[in-house]
């Protein structure tokens, strides 16, 4: 039932070379999910996320400084050793720090014929950043339609709306089912439906989760659901320690805050005259970064309305190694989920992930919620 | 013992300058008790506005005030153990890690507890800014918080549109400052303290531009005393009329030779804020004849520059030099927009390519011979683009020297091993120690 979502992640640039041929369009690599993917669709681009490859690396040494968190190292790297060598542009809008040091190293380094720096403003919880970004937004699609030659029509940008935002919808009615007693799909399954979704043609995706939502309703589950978990924290596309949580700890993942989960498709564009206010009001109102998250921290109750509607027994605090905005955000969102007697346990993210320690870890974390069960 | 080559002098506003330093941070402290308001942010942040409140506020700035608890080896030790104990990691912005252990430990370097601001006045452009007062909010139960973001891209490709997103949250930001106050908003009083920021900022400039002479009337140990004045208070008169006094003195100092070391031989710039409590690599360099001249950190963190008609940089025209006259609040608040938007130090946010370009005009302009990159494990902001720099100044000619350090944190830097870096650096340039040519 799964089997093509996972095929597509793991055979991400296989997939991509074969849209390029199939379709003669042009494929485009993003780095940070603020980058509108609605105009790229507008414009037959297949815009396609770059990730890691989890594979230890040296060659961004010259690049990168080591303090910097290996996600945007392992970035990098994919794009130095050519994994990526398929890309016709780049493109990123503007989030962290780390981040962009992989994009600017890569456009440095590895040049394409389309690179964009799109920058998204930070405050979001300011009216000023609405017509801020429009105005960017006016300036990213002319660029688009320069490099593809293609003018982009309010029926163009109408169809790239769409697109995205059926894929949003059906993620987001997939991710409803997880609410049940015995949600119908894992963690990792939920994981492999999203990461495949940030590389591939969302038309093809959003036809297999069609077939997907309409079988899983009545889905058997052979496996016990065991302690109903949450992850949440930095980037994480991390599948042997999802897998190891699953099946070897027996809990269930059953809702995440990652951009590489729900931050990337919780949000709408809520349709508007003005195409391109609508597209910049969503990526304002989407669940914030915690680069964008301020004065106020909006999403911390986020996450606790995800506790609550999930029924969320535990949550799994995930960072990766040095990365400032989560290690910003975790000690308060710790506190606010124990003020509501959530427990949580924090784990720092590389490259690849210690498994046999943190099965250690997370087993004593299950242990201890059974433990509250039993007196 | 060889005859020095340049005749060396003591700086005569040095006294001054370290007392308006002092005097600021006892006015923070104190201003309570003389009915003042105090507001804390960012040196970067636009300390003009929060002037139009009265003429009895005062502010303290984040990263100034960690580097001065940094300087203070026990109390930094103790303000960075309580932030870790409270649960913040140990690889965040060490000057954030400095500030919130001195409000847990309630201790401040000029006496008494951590006085408590009434209000946050930030900006941002690195992921801690706004988050770092966020804590600080948290920390003290809440206090008002406004921030200005200003990550608009780089100057090169400013817009009206750009503009106007960092002058709409301004406007939005006196409305906050008017309620979370309750005073009435002085638009004299803000126009003055543009005029004094753009004067203070264009001066700083006009003073690193007159080290481009040999032998350097200042070196970047001394600098570091004399920029922080603009990070505490840019849009203060004093700072302003104390930057135009430095500025007739420098240029005594080279109309006169008068150098900042003695033996100068070896013309170097740094990066990024230096670990403030080993400034003594500065007097290492010095057995060598090496001088720092300075870097886009002490020239351009608050420094404004621009391209001259020669094609060299020199400091920024003001808006009262080309006889423009600031009449209204929106716009004292564009140009000052604008002039902060054209920061050097904001550039390299966005690619490290406009960075080197920079670096590369310095190494040009102003005499070098090499250059030491500080890798600094405190300050990401700073430190982003950095191993790009390096390889573009290597790819420009100019010899590199790397060192990984901690500007606020000494638990990450190792004298010994710097040292011994310089002392290769040098080797590697035919410099001997004591030798001078």
């Amino acid at each position: 039932m799964f089997e093509q979502f996972k095929n597509w992640f793991e055979s991400r640039h296989d997939y991509a070379k074969d849209w390029k041929e199939r379709t003669g369009g042009k494929v485009i690599g993003y780095f940070c999910t603020y980058v509108p993917e609605e105009i790229l669709y507008a414009a037959d681009v297949l815009p396609v996320r770059c990730l890691g490859g989890h594979e230890p690396q040296d060659v961004t040494e010259p690049h990168i400084f080591g303090m910097f968190c290996p996600f945007c190292r392992d970035v990098l790297a994919q794009g130095l050793k050519d994994k990526f060598d398929y890309l016709d542009g780049i493109t990123i809008s503007q989030s962290c720090l780390h981040l962009r040091q992989a994009y600017t190293s890569w456009d440095m380094h590895k040049p394409v014929e389309f690179s964009y720096y799109l920058p998204m403003p930070h405050h979001v919880q300011s009216l000023a950043s609405r017509p801020f970004l429009r105005s960017e937004l006016v300036k990213f699609k002319e660029a688009v339609e320069k490099w593809t030659g293609k003018t982009l029509t309010d029926a163009d940008l109408d169809r790239g709306i769409e697109i995205v935002n059926t894929n949003r919808r059906l993620l987001k009615q997939i991710f409803e089912l997880r609410k049940a007693d015995v949600p119908p799909l894992t963690g990792l399954e939920a994981m492999y439906l999203v990461l495949s979704s940030q590389m591939t043609d969302k038309r093809e995706h959003n036809k297999a989760l069609k077939e997907l939502l309409d079988q899983l309703p009545g889905r058997k589950v052979e496996r016990e659901i065991g302690e109903r978990l949450m992850i949440l924290g930095s980037e994480n596309d991390d599948v042997p320690f999802t897998e190891m949580v699953e099946d070897v700890c027996g809990a269930t993942f059953v809702i995440d805050d990652h951009c590489t989960g729900t931050r990337y498709f919780w949000n709408e564009v809520i349709p508007k005259e003005d195409r391109l206010q609508a597209i910049a009001d969503r990526y304002v109102d989407r669940v914030p970064c915690p680069t964008k998250d301020w004065p106020k921290r909006l999403r911390v109750d986020h996450i606790k309305n995800l506790v609550e509607e999930y029924r969320v027994q535990g949550v799994i605090v995930v960072q990766q190694k040095f990365c400032d905005p989560h290690e910003l955000d975790i000690p308060a969102i710790q506190q606010s989920l124990k003020d509501i007697d959530v427990p949580t346990l924090f784990l720092e993210f590389d490259v690849t992930a210690p498994l046999g320690p943190f099965r250690i870890r997370v087993e004593a974390f299950l242990e201890m919620m059974r433990q509250d069960d039993l007196f | 013992m060889s005859k020095q080559k340049y005749p060396t002098e003591p700086l005569k506003l040095w006294g001054k300058a370290k007392e308006i330093r002092d005097n600021y941070y006892k006015n923070y402290r104190d201003a309570h008790e003389k009915g003042g308001l105090r507001w804390v942010g960012g040196a970067w942040s636009f300390d003009a506005v929060p002037a139009g409140l009265g003429r009895d506020v005062s502010n303290l700035t984040s990263e100034p005030y960690g580097a001065t608890i940094a300087f203070n080896k026990e109390l930094a030790k103790e303000c960075l153990e309580a932030a870790e104990n409270a649960g913040y990691a140990r690889d965040l912005c060490a000057y954030m890690r400095l500030y919130w252990g001195s409000i847990l430990v309630d201790k401040y370097p000029y006496g008494g507890g951590y006085p408590r601001p009434d209000f946050i006045w930030q900006d941002h452009i690195c992921c801690s800014h706004s988050k770092w007062y966020q804590v600080v909010s948290d920390l003290e139960g809440g206090i008002p918080m406004y921030s200005v973001d200003v990550a608009a891209g780089p100057y090169k490709d400013v817009t009206p549109e750009k503009i106007k997103y960092i002058v709409d949250q301004l406007q939005e930001g006196i409305e906050f400052l008017k309620k979370t106050t309750g005073r009435k908003y002085d638009d004299e009083l803000l126009i003055e303290a543009v005029k004094n920021e753009c004067r203070s900022t264009s001066t700083w400039a006009a003073i690193c531009c007159e080290n481009k002479v040999k032998p350097a009337p200042l070196d970047e140990k001394t600098m570091y005393s004399l920029y922080v004045l603009a990070t505490l208070n840019k849009a203060s008169g004093e700072v302003a009329d104390f930057y135009d006094e430095l500025l007739l003195e420098v240029k005594d100092r080279v109309a006169r030779g008068i150098a900042a070391v003695g033996n100068e031989q070896v013309r170097l710039m740094s990066d990024t804020q230096p670990p403030w409590a080993f400034l003594k690599v500065f007097r290492y360099l010095e057995q060598y004849g090496a001088v720092s001249v300075g870097s886009i950190y002490t020239f351009g963190l608050e420094g404004i520059f621009e391209v001259k008609e020669d094609g060299t940089w020199g400091p920024r025209t003001t808006p009262m030099q080309k006889g423009i006259e600031i009449k209204t609040r929106q716009q004292a608040l564009e140009i000052m927009v604008d002039w902060n938007l054209s920061k050097p130090e904001w550039q390299h946010f966005y690619h490290p390519k406009l960075k080197t370009e920079m670096m590369v005009r310095i190494a040009k302009e102003w005499q070098l011979d090499g250059v030491m990159l500080h890798y600094n494990r405190g300050c990401e902001g700073l430190s982003i683009g950095i191993a790009e720099n390096r390889l573009g100044l290597l790819k420009a000619g100019f010899p590199v020297m790397t060192f990984e350090g901690n500007m606020g944190d000494e638990r990450e830097f190792d004298e010994v091993m710097t040292m011994a870096r310089v002392d290769a650096f040098m080797e590697s340039m035919n410099v001997k120690k004591g030798v001078f040519k």
